[in-house]
């Protein structure tokens, strides 16, 4: 279990990096807009209960009144909602609490995906140095980032999305075809396969994410277009950092890894 | 490729090697989807920003 050992070793080392370094930029980037987004989400919720509490009120006095209430009741929402409050279950308090359990899930995916990428990579030789690692940092952000959010773009809380399921099985078909279409191209020297490749890629695509039946939302388009940058470019540093951490860590790990300098990148 | 002299585990045969990558990635795809992808309430709250901030499909 000597490899085993060195690759979990390598990749825990890399994801803790990367994972706090992208815990860090999403608390500037990503979180303050999903938390700006659960002010609507939240506001949606509100109106409903005013709406409900202003028809009560209302019925004693006069019946055409609730009509108007309801109307002016879709005000922004109350400050005094603090936790989230749409989903069952325990949730993380705000501020400190939910902080910390964004870095711990950071940190534990970053080793999560640092373990694919050095196990995967190592099928091709293995990452060198830090200048091989950025390239498979830019394929890991291709896949796992790119193409998946071609067809379902980050979604804020409260944006209309169709079912769950159907989503996550399209997401995880769309990162296995995109994966093995960048392989086939980069290691394999054969026209038909590099065809066979794109097909692949294009394929998850043609079929189509599950889209909802209506787009309609209270999230401004101007809000949700910021989000989608600002979590493609964490996401593209965060894969950068990961590949290059990588490089790294193997090579001071193998000591012999400058005879692959050139191999790849 | 001329792996054998420079990979991380030098001394082990292919078959074993394969074996031992295929765990790597196996666990590394466990964790991922374990904390991006599953349907207990505790863990989708607890890692919600993480999620969307990742892209995961979320909700």
């Amino acid at each position: 279990m000597n490899l085993f050992r060195n690759v979990v070793f390598v990749a825990a080392i890399a994801g803790l990096v990367a994972g706090i370094a992208l815990a860090c930029m999403q608390a500037y980037a990503t979180v303050p807009l999903i938390l700006k987004a659960e002010v609507y989400e939240k506001a949606g919720g509100g109106h409903h209960h005013d709406l409900a509490a202003a028809g009560t009120n209302n019925n004693a006095t006069s019946s055409a009144a609730p009509a108007d209430n309801a109307m002016s009741s879709a005000a922004p929402a109350p400050a005094e909602a603090a936790a989230p409050a749409e989903d069952e279950g325990w949730a993380p308090a705000d501020g400190f609490e939910r902080f910390g359990f964004n870095v711990v899930a950071n940190i534990v995916t970053g080793i999560g995906f640092a373990l694919i990428l050095v196990a995967v990579s190592e099928f091709a030789g293995g990452i060198g140095n830090w200048r091989q690692g950025v390239f498979w940092g830019l394929a890991g952000f291709a896949v796992f980032t790119l193409a998946p959010g071609l067809g379902l773009p980050p979604e804020l809380p409260a944006m209309p999305a169709a079912e769950l399921l159907p989503r996550q099985i399209w997401w995880i078909s769309t990162v296995a075809a995109t994966a093995i279409g960048l392989g086939l191209i980069a290691f394999r020297k054969s026209l038909p396969l590099a065809i066979l490749a794109v097909v692949l890629i294009v394929a998850p695509h043609i079929v189509g994410a599950p889209q909802p039946d209506s787009f309609e939302t209270a999230i401004p388009e101007g809000l949700h277009h910021r989000f989608v940058v600002a979590v493609t470019l964490t996401d593209l540093v965060f894969w950068l950092v990961l590949g290059a951490v990588i490089g790294v860590v193997r090579g001071r790990f193998t000591g012999t890894a400058t005879s692959l300098r050139d191999s790849f990148a | 490729m001329n792996t054998a002299s420079v990979s991380l585990g030098a001394s082990v045969s292919s078959q074993s090697r394969l074996m031992q990558l295929a765990m790597a990635a196996l666990l590394g795809i466990f964790v991922v989807g374990f904390v991006g992808f599953s349907h207990i309430d505790a863990v989708h709250n607890a890692a919600h920003d993480y999620r969307h901030s990742m892209a995961f499909p979320c909700h």
